[in-house]
């Protein structure tokens, strides 16, 4: 099952005491407040779980696929993430069974 | 941004809660996030991005200082790709 913002919502319902309102806030003020940080160009450092960067991509030549028109792909500003070493280790021991 | 600046900017946004409770939430945020992708579920959060596992089959690899070839298991890596709005706002915030 996907983990979603409403599932995080309940959890801290159930488990921080938070009522209903709050669990909700909480978890969109979690992500708004990375999201925030990142506009700044700030990276963030989640220790235990990973960083969210910032990687500044120059212009480069692209092309239309469907029409084979070259056309340039603007200079970009990109979000990347590195995963932790604690994050990493605790995915790649994942079971195989049932799952591909 | 660390992740106590975070819980500070948290506790500051909710004056009504004391502020371990900015904390507890962090930290559980962050473990059913990690919880998930240790199950193999993908996490999914609209405007900020989606999170799921990339794999690795198994390979040959060399150990770099003894040049001796070691076998590497299959496995799993976290993968992260950004929402629409988090793109949006990073790229437009030059």
């Amino acid at each position: 099952m996907t983990l979603t913002k409403a599932e995080l919502a309940d959890l801290l319902f159930e488990q921080v005491g938070l009522n209903k309102r709050e669990s909700k806030d909480m978890v969109e003020g979690f992500f708004e407040e990375i999201r925030t940080a990142l506009e700044r160009g700030d990276c963030v450092k989640l220790s235990g779980f990973g960083n969210f960067q910032l990687r500044d991509k120059p212009q480069r030549p692209g092309r239309n696929p469907k029409t084979g028109e070259e056309i340039p792909i603007t200079a970009r500003r990109v979000v990347t993430f590195h995963a932790s070493q604690k994050l990493k280790s605790s995915v790649e021991k994942l079971s195989y069974a049932g799952k591909s | 941004m660390t992740k106590s600046e975070l819980i500070a900017r948290l506790a500051a946004r909710f004056p009504q809660l004391v502020a371990k409770d900015a904390d507890y939430a962090v930290k559980m945020i962050l473990d059913a996030m990690t919880d998930s992708l240790s199950r193999g579920d993908r996490i999914e959060i609209r405007g900020f991005g989606s999170f799921a596992l990339n794999y690795r089959p198994p390979r040959m690899g060399r150990n770099p200082k003894s040049g001796e070839r070691v076998e590497v298991a299959e496995k799993h890596v976290p993968h992260f790709k950004a929402g629409k709005e988090l793109r949006e706002r990073v790229d437009l915030a030059e």
